[in-house]
């Protein structure tokens, strides 16, 4: 067990490559209840989220969720979080642990002159995610929503298991998949009846070490490494969630828009090495001359591949030329990859 | 807890010697040494004729959490490493004691051995 955002967590129940292994070729239960839940609700909460994230929030439809950074005016990342549009004028939103205090006192002072309300529901949820090819067969089993007519980045309300359930057709493996929001006192119920559900499928509980090796492996960004203060949307190749096009402007627009126009400007790239050797964050990245021109982000083996993949930031102009890294004194070329870094099937 | 044979004898850097009579020694790690790691991703094995003193770094244990250096616990000359590891590391999760032995040294001064923990003392070491 490990402290994460003050919540006792497991790394791992059994083996981290065997947990992600059952996640990619049947299922995996992950007790992610660390994530923080916000409720933002009023007649102006569609301008306010417009204004407050980079994405286009009036795309939103009820049942709909959207991926989103949050950007400061400089184009620097508060968070990265789900938004789920429940009905007009009733939004919810899905922020990381580690950032819920920051979060909502962000949000709080950018809510001056909105009419909207924002009430912080962490303690009230819990969250479990279910993930992997099985997933719908195994929660299809404990409810009488019609899961296959539930696209991706949608959600309804129903119960599994008895339990009442925001089920949503998301998650952070690359798989398909479900997160079920529900009440923090019915979690030990439902995790239960999903282990016990899913062990003819599989299912296996999957931990943080697992859920870090199958986001880096579907190239998603993790807050704190591929993304944070310093690191803007543009750089992390998010720029599909960035719509400068939005009638009233947000949060970094400017300066989102003069970095995308440098052409020097730093650049998030995901590489595999044909080595097993594991490149940690924070290894220096050298171009083909000797020169320091980058940092690792991220870095683990991936257990498909059986070979050493990562994220590392580098300026734009450095791409081309010759990245390598240094461990233990023998030289890895990056072999830069264009994620996801397995095949993924994800629902559509 | 940990198993913790008592055929052989043990480092505080959580390595085991084990002694054959000819003066040729395995080293590998013990379970609690694999246990802590997690699963082990790559092993760094030293070259065939290296010449080591005791508390020389020998090579490195890899899991997806850390990358841990080995210690060799006595002086010798390496006369063979364990290539297996090459391409099924966990092997060492799997039998810290049996297959996933690390390398086979030719001690220089046997009496290093009997300096190293027994199993008691290891065990109180990691308790």
């Amino acid at each position: 067990m490990v402290d994460f955002a003050g919540w006792e967590m497991p790394v791992q129940y059994r083996s981290i490559i065997e947990e992600h292994k059952a996640v990619r070729s049947a299922a995996g239960l992950f007790d992610v209840s660390h994530m923080g839940e916000v409720d933002v609700e009023g007649a102006g909460a569609q301008a306010f989220l417009n204004q407050l994230v980079t994405n286009d929030v009036f795309s939103l439809y009820p049942g709909r969720v959207l991926y989103s950074p949050m950007c400061r005016p400089d184009g620097g990342v508060v968070d990265d979080l789900l938004v789920y549009m429940r009905e007009p004028n009733r939004y919810f939103l899905c922020i990381n642990a580690s950032n819920i205090d920051k979060d909502l006192a962000w949000m709080r002072e950018q809510a001056a002159g909105f009419d909207v309300t924002i009430n912080d529901r962490s303690n009230d949820y819990a969250l479990l995610a279910v993930q992997g090819p099985r997933a719908e067969t195994i929660v299809q089993s404990l409810t009488g929503a019609k899961l296959p007519i539930l696209r991706y980045y949608h959600f309804q309300e129903g119960t599994v298991a008895g339990v009442q359930c925001m089920i949503s057709r998301t998650g952070y493996t690359g798989e398909d998949g479900f997160e079920l929001y529900h009440a923090s006192a019915d979690a030990p119920a439902l995790s239960e009846a999903l282990l016990r559900a899913g062990e003819p499928f599989g299912l296996e509980l999957a931990g943080l070490g697992a859920r870090d090796s199958l986001r880096l492996e579907a190239g998603y960004p993790l807050y704190g490494h591929e993304l944070n203060d310093d690191l803007s949307p543009i750089a992390a190749g998010l720029g599909w969630t960035v719509k400068f096009k939005k009638p009233d402007g947000f949060n970094g627009s400017e300066s989102l828009a003069a970095e995308k126009q440098n052409p020097d400007r730093r650049r998030v790239v995901y590489f595999r090495t044909g080595d097993r050797r594991i490149v940690r964050p924070d290894t220096v990245v050298q171009d083909a001359s000797g020169a320091d021109v980058g940092t690792v982000l991220s870095g683990t083996l991936s257990p498909i591949l059986g070979e050493a993949i990562g994220s590392a930031v580098v300026p734009s102009t450095a791409v081309q030329n010759g990245l390598h890294v240094d461990i233990r004194g023998k030289s890895f070329t990056l072999h830069l990859v264009k994620p996801p870094f397995v095949e993924l099937k994800k629902s559509s | 807890m940990s198993e913790i044979p008592a055929d052989r004898r043990y480092a505080k850097s959580h390595e085991w010697v084990l002694n054959s009579e000819d003066g040729v020694v395995t080293v590998g790690i013990s379970d609690y040494a694999q246990e802590s790691l997690g699963d082990i991703t790559y092993v760094e094995v030293p070259g065939v004729g290296d010449t080591l003193s005791a508390g020389d770094v020998f090579g490195v244990v890899e899991s997806v959490k850390a990358a841990s250096d080995l210690y060799a616990p006595v002086a010798g000359e390496v006369v063979a490493v364990n290539e297996a590891l090459d391409a099924a590391p966990e092997t060492v999760n799997q039998s810290p004691y049996g297959d996933g032995w690390i390398m086979k040294l030719k001690v220089s001064d046997p009496t290093e051995i009997d300096a190293l923990l027994d199993d008691a003392a290891y065990a109180a070491e990691v308790a």
